[in-house]
């Protein structure tokens, strides 16, 4: 034994004996949080502001939907809409126009009743241009919204938001938008306090301290407790939410874990209640010894290699489509990232909605060689020097280190590798500085139009220079005119064809979350949002 | 003496200026700015971003507004954390870090310079190999190695100890601070020990020994002093760097301290953030190595002589 | 004679001297042999290693040290051993060139600093502090996106960071020395300022010279890991010491191998470079030369 294992159990058993109930034995965090009802939840990262019309992370997400609400919710199980603070809607025949009942007990954590003046206040101050609301978009299909937001207009009267009397909301919109309940149920769409920002300084500015714990006015199933910055944020149970009596948890701690190690150690010690995720190496370990800690669900994203088209030996979309085919997806997600993804060969995740895209192309490396020789490469020769540009990190490294192998043993193509860090890798890819770059897509709502319409001509989320007019028509005219479902999705199948006709992408597979909770935590069904009703939930250690 | 600290205390104001202008435009250079996102940034929105930060001015102003604002002690507001100035967070980390920092400041010094004396004693002999063996282990394992294999083996093997956290339960503060000195403490024993046998073969410890002084006395009292150079040396920068605080131990451990911030405003471009972190560890460097430079005075009574000689 | 020529006749015999005692310490022997044996592996790398170093077996992922593997596969199938040695390659040159040019740059900065004293060493001295404070991750960005990935820059950036500390400390050796008789002795026979630093100084620093050096070799070979991290350094499927242990690190429940032998492969580096360093300054030690 060396000197200093020595003197680390010399400290180690002096400190033991002066902390008794540190070491070992006594209830565990989670134990404890089981008997008062606190959840503890791995947060994945420190929430940058909570701000709804600001913010645009996952764990920002999960703080701001247990303290504020939109004018609907989710039912966490199918994840159809059911009422928020609208106790019931109205929907024009036509499809245009919504108007909003709201419940007349809703009350903001301060006393003050909620109306559709909140709401009609809210929205203008998401979408009015100093704020920089990145997720201003989400309010375009409001007729006006977009002419709003990027400064075309400054009346906001002119925008289809109207307050009929305190409880009633009509909302008027461009086009037929049937995923358009869903995005009020996003945190963008949710009402904040006017009096409370305008307490705390300019409201249609960034920089306030209106969020603080003891300024923070919500109107959710939770109150803001605490906010230690990089510690933890507490909320506790709002006794003054209309549906409170529903409500059993009496708190929920976030704690801003980025370590996905640390994670996993914090929750084996019995830290925490729920994880954001688990590191790839553990899930099969997890699977095998404890199954009941680790849930693995389909999630409404996917991963996929952009290409650029300005790229000479990738222009041409034989040579895209060998790449494509020669990859073994099966293998991949097998073995290589291991957490249950399902093998992609179409860009819309399977039952979006209702919608799937049929498979585009099969796994074929005889196919791919000899479209490859088509193209004038027969066996890799001759192919230039070809570079796969990814963001730092131990996941993607491992896919592109896999399928670099593939590209090279299937086709006899070199391909290098580069990683560089996140905001080198976006002004990259934004610039076209790249030739075959990783990618991921997570639909903003259950749609199959969050996944198709960032493929239009010049669309900000393309980035690889493809573009087709068809596509374009098929997006941005078919589907939102389309009178019924059935033909709005015939609409999207025939683009999607398009684009994997064309591939200016390589589909790698459909996502996955795995994560860790324990067996104590009870109302949390999965759905492909990863999305949590926290007033559903509720602590329930097994007897 | 104090002329000599007031010296370099007018020295620093030149450094703290180079380092606020070149950091200043270095990181202004660097790809990507602090508003990219996965999602594309539509226009009117990075214009918004951009006028509300000064980011559309001119460079030169935007330089000389922020120097105006850094003179009235005002760091600015993050701009990853737009509810958030950058004064706030940094004295939010501070006590953490300053704690974190202090133990394993302290372990180091005291392990590394007994370890580091105990060898020199006998050099070539067990008692030598062991705690230099035992130095060289704790080089061979970094911290983001150390960390977890502690939290392993203590937190959840044995459970002795919490796995994270700080100041939440007793006993959480041992295993970040033994992770965090491990290193240094490595460092500081090969030094000390360097150092020691360096002096011990010189003629005046000679003399001491010659005079019949007892030998821990010669070793403590004359030795000591002159062995400790070469880590004095080291534990300026060394220092100033453990209370900037750890990136890999905070993680590791969940502490809430300023390591993170000092790593993450680089990767998130958080322009004020990078300048409010560098001017803080630039102050740590500046008044570390002057404390360093007092150390290594007052151990070496030759150069306490010149620098009076040169006040005089 | 002049006192030059005296001292060169007195230099030659010095290095004799000191290579017997080197070559009588036998901890230092075994450390230096064990040195040259991993460089000559890593030279040979290309014609012993067991297998193409890109060489994946997905559906076997990592395995155990076996007959086949005889450290195991990562966790794409590879063959540890080979990955190793291919990894000891960019690992050694990194500990080597960097921490030579942080050795070079350091122990002339530190000394010209030392013993100049006075302006000069307050302006060389701040210029120091000044380059410990700059945000070092923007610097290496910096470099990355202005002259793309490179080994050779890889080199250069450790070594422009490391000399720094390499100069303070050789700084408050030469400071100390400087008073001393032996140098007062060799201002006053009227040898050149070069003549001191080169023979006198420069030789009696060497001690913790040493001893740094030897400490910093492994710790640049870390460095290195996170420098590929953020795209400078090295590139997939290339692999270095650095990178194996940090991805190791990660899996070390589940999969120890991983972690242990580029581990034990680092250590007995750093083993055999202290010994070796010790040994060194023993064998250099002017004061022994002279009992």
């Amino acid at each position: 034994m060396s000197f200093r294992k020595i003197h680390a159990l010399l400290v180690l058993g002096l400190s033991c004996a002066l902390a008794l109930s540190a070491c070992g034995g006594g209830e565990t965090r989670v134990e404890a949080g089981d008997r008062e009802q606190i959840l503890h939840w791995g947060n994945g990262a420190e929430p940058q502001e909570l701000d709804p019309h600001i913010v645009t992370g996952v764990p920002e997400h999960h703080i701001i939907i247990a303290l504020l609400e939109g004018l609907v919710l989710k039912d966490p199980a199918t994840l159809e809409i059911i009422p928020g603070v609208a106790e019931r809607w109205e929907i024009s025949a036509d499809g245009l126009i919504y108007t909003f009942h709201l419940r007349a007990d809703a009350r903001w954590s301060n006393g003050d009743p909620v109306t559709a003046g909140d709401f009609a206040w809210s929205w203008r101050r998401a979408l009015t241009p100093s704020l920089g609301n990145l997720y201003a978009y989400m309010y375009f299909p409001i007729r006006n919204a977009e002419a709003f937001a990027t400064g075309k207009i400054d009346d906001f009267d002119q925008v289809g938001v109207e307050v009929l009397d305190e409880h009633t909301l009509r909302v008027t919109l461009n086009h037929p938008t049937p995923y358009f309940l869903q995005l009020l149920d996003h945190y963008s769409m949710f009402p904040v306090h006017r009096a409370t920002l305008e307490k705390h300084g300019d409201p249609f500015q960034r920089g306030s301290d209106w969020t603080r714990a003891g300024n923070f006015v919500g109107n959710g199933p939770f109150v803001l407790a605490e906010w230690q910055l990089n510690k933890v944020v507490a909320v506790a149970k709002n006794p003054g939410y209309w549906d409170a009596e529903r409500v059993r948890l009496n708190g929920i701690r976030y704690y801003p874990v980025e370590n996905v190690s640390t994670e996993e150690r914090m929750f084996r010690a019995g830290q925490l209640h729920v994880t954001g995720s688990i590191p790839p190496d553990k899930i099969a370990v997890y699977r095998k010894e404890s199954p009941e800690l680790l849930r693995t669900e389909p999630y409404l994203g996917n991963y996929f290699y952009r290409f650029n088209l300005d790229v000479p030996q990738l222009a041409d979309p034989r040579v895209r489509r060998a790449l494509a085919m020669s990859i073994d997806r099966e293998q991949i997600v097998e073995h290589v990232t291991q957490g249950g993804q399902i093998p992609a060969y179409a860009f819309t995740p399977p039952d979006t909605l209702g919608y799937t895209a049929p498979p585009a192309f099969a796994h074929d490396p005889e196919a791919a060689r000899a479209l490859l020789a088509e193209a004038g490469y027969p066996g890799g020769q001759g192919f230039p020097p070809t570079e796969l540009l990814y963001n730092t990190s131990e996941g993607h490294r491992k896919l592109a280190v896999a399928i670099q192998q593939m590209w090279k043993r299937e086709l006899g193509i070199e391909i290098t590798l580069n990683n560089q860090d996140w905001k080198v890798y976006l002004d990259s890819v934004n610039n076209g500085n790249y030739q075959i770059a990783r990618a991921g897509w997570i639909g903003d709502y259950v749609d199959p139009n969050s996944f198709l319409d960032m493929w239009v001509t010049d669309g900000g989320n393309n980035r690889t220079g493809w573009s087709d007019p068809r596509y374009d028509q098929l997006v941005l005219e078919c589907a939102p005119r389309a009178p019924d479902r059935e033909r709005r999705y015939r609409c999207f199948q025939e683009a999607e064809a398009l684009l994997m006709e064309a591939m200016p992408i390589i589909p790698v597979y459909f996502a996955t979350r795995n994560y860790l909770t324990r067996p104590s935590v009870r109302g949390m069904p999965p759905n492909l949002l990863g999305y949590p009703l926290f007033k559903q939930i509720h602590l329930q250690a097994a007897d | 003496m104090p002329r000599f600290i007031l010296h370099r205390l007018l020295q620093a104001l030149p450094v703290l200026l180079v380092v606020v202008t070149a950091t200043f435009f270095l990181v202004r250079l660097a790809p990507g700015g602090p508003f990219s996102d996965e999602k594309a940034v539509p226009a009117e929105v990075q214009r918004a971003l951009e006028a509300r930060y000064r980011l559309d001015q001119p460079l030169a102003s935007q330089y000389l507004s922020y120097l105006g604002d850094l003179v009235r002690g005002d760091f600015g507001p993050s701009f990853r954390y737009p509810g958030r100035s950058v004064d706030e967070m940094i004295f939010a980390g501070l006590p953490t870090t300053a704690e974190l920092g202090l133990y394993a400041l302290l372990i180091s010094l005291v392990l590394g310079t007994a370890a580091g004396v105990v060898a020199a004693l006998r050099p070539n002999s067990a008692q030598d190999y062991l705690p230099m063996s035992a130095a060289m282990i704790g080089i061979c394992l970094p911290s983001f190695l150390l960390g977890p294999l502690l939290i392993l083996v203590f937190g959840i093997w044995l459970d002795w100890m919490p796995v994270s956290g700080w100041g939440n339960v007793p006993g959480d503060k041992i295993l970040p601070a033994l992770t965090l000195a491990s290193g240094y403490t490595a460092y500081v024993a090969r030094l000390s020990r360097g150092g020691m046998l360096e002096v011990l073969s010189q003629d005046y410890i000679r003399t001491a020994r010659a005079k019949g002084l007892p030998e821990w006395i010669v070793v403590l009292k004359h030795g000591l002093r002159g062995g400790l150079i070469p880590v004095v040396a080291f534990a300026g920068p060394a220092f100033a760097g453990l209370l900037s605080g750890s990136f890999v131990v905070e993680t590791i451990f969940q502490i809430p301290g300023l390591g993170r911030f000092y790593v993450q405003a680089a990767f998130n471009r958080d322009y004020t953030m990078i300048m409010g972190t560098t001017i803080f560890f630039a102050v740590l460097i500046v008044a570390f190595n002057l404390l360093a430079d007092i150390a290594a005075v007052w151990l070496n009574p030759r150069l306490r002589h010149q620098y009076r000689k040169r006040a005089s | 004679m002049s006192g030059e020529a005296l001292q060169a006749e007195r230099g030659v015999s010095l290095w004799r001297d000191a290579w017997l005692r080197l070559r009588r310490n036998r901890l230092a022997v075994a450390g230096g042999v064990t040195l040259i044996l991993l460089c000559v592996l890593a030279l040979l790398t290309p014609w012993i290693a067991p297998y193409d170093y890109r060489a994946q077996d997905l559906a076997l992922g990592a395995s155990p040290p076996s007959a086949a593997h005889w450290l195991g596969t990562d966790t794409l199938g590879r063959d540890l051993l080979t990955h190793v040695l291919w990894g000891g390659r960019i690992s050694l040159a990194v500990g080597f060139v960097a921490t030579g040019v942080a050795l070079l740059i350091g122990v002339l900065y530190g000394t010209i600093a030392g013993y100049a004293g006075g302006r000069v060493d307050a302006v060389m001295m701040r210029l120091v502090d000044i380059l410990y404070a700059l945000p070092f991750m923007i610097f290496i960005i910096l470099l990355m996106v202005i002259f793309g990935r490179n080994l050779v820059l890889l080199f250069l950036a450790i070594g422009a960071v490391e000399w720094l500390t390499m100069a303070r400390i050789v700084r408050g050796q030469v400071q100390t020395l400087k008073q001393q008789e032996f140098i007062e002795a060799a201002v006053s026979l009227g040898l050149s300022r070069w003549t001191i630093i080169r023979r006198h100084l420069i030789p009696n620093t060497l001690g913790p010279v040493i001893v740094y050096t030897t400490l910093t070799i492994p710790s640049v070979m870390l460095l290195e890991a996170f420098l590929s991290f953020l795209g400078l350094g090295i590139q997939p499927p290339a692999s270095s010491w650095g990178l194996l242990i940090s991805y190791g690190a990660e899996t070390m429940e589940e999969y120890p191998w991983l972690l242990i032998f580029p581990g034990v492969a680092l250590s007995i580096t750093l083993f055999s470079l202290n010994f070796l360093g010790d040994g060194l300054r023993d064998a250099l030690d002017p004061r022994i030369a002279k009992d």
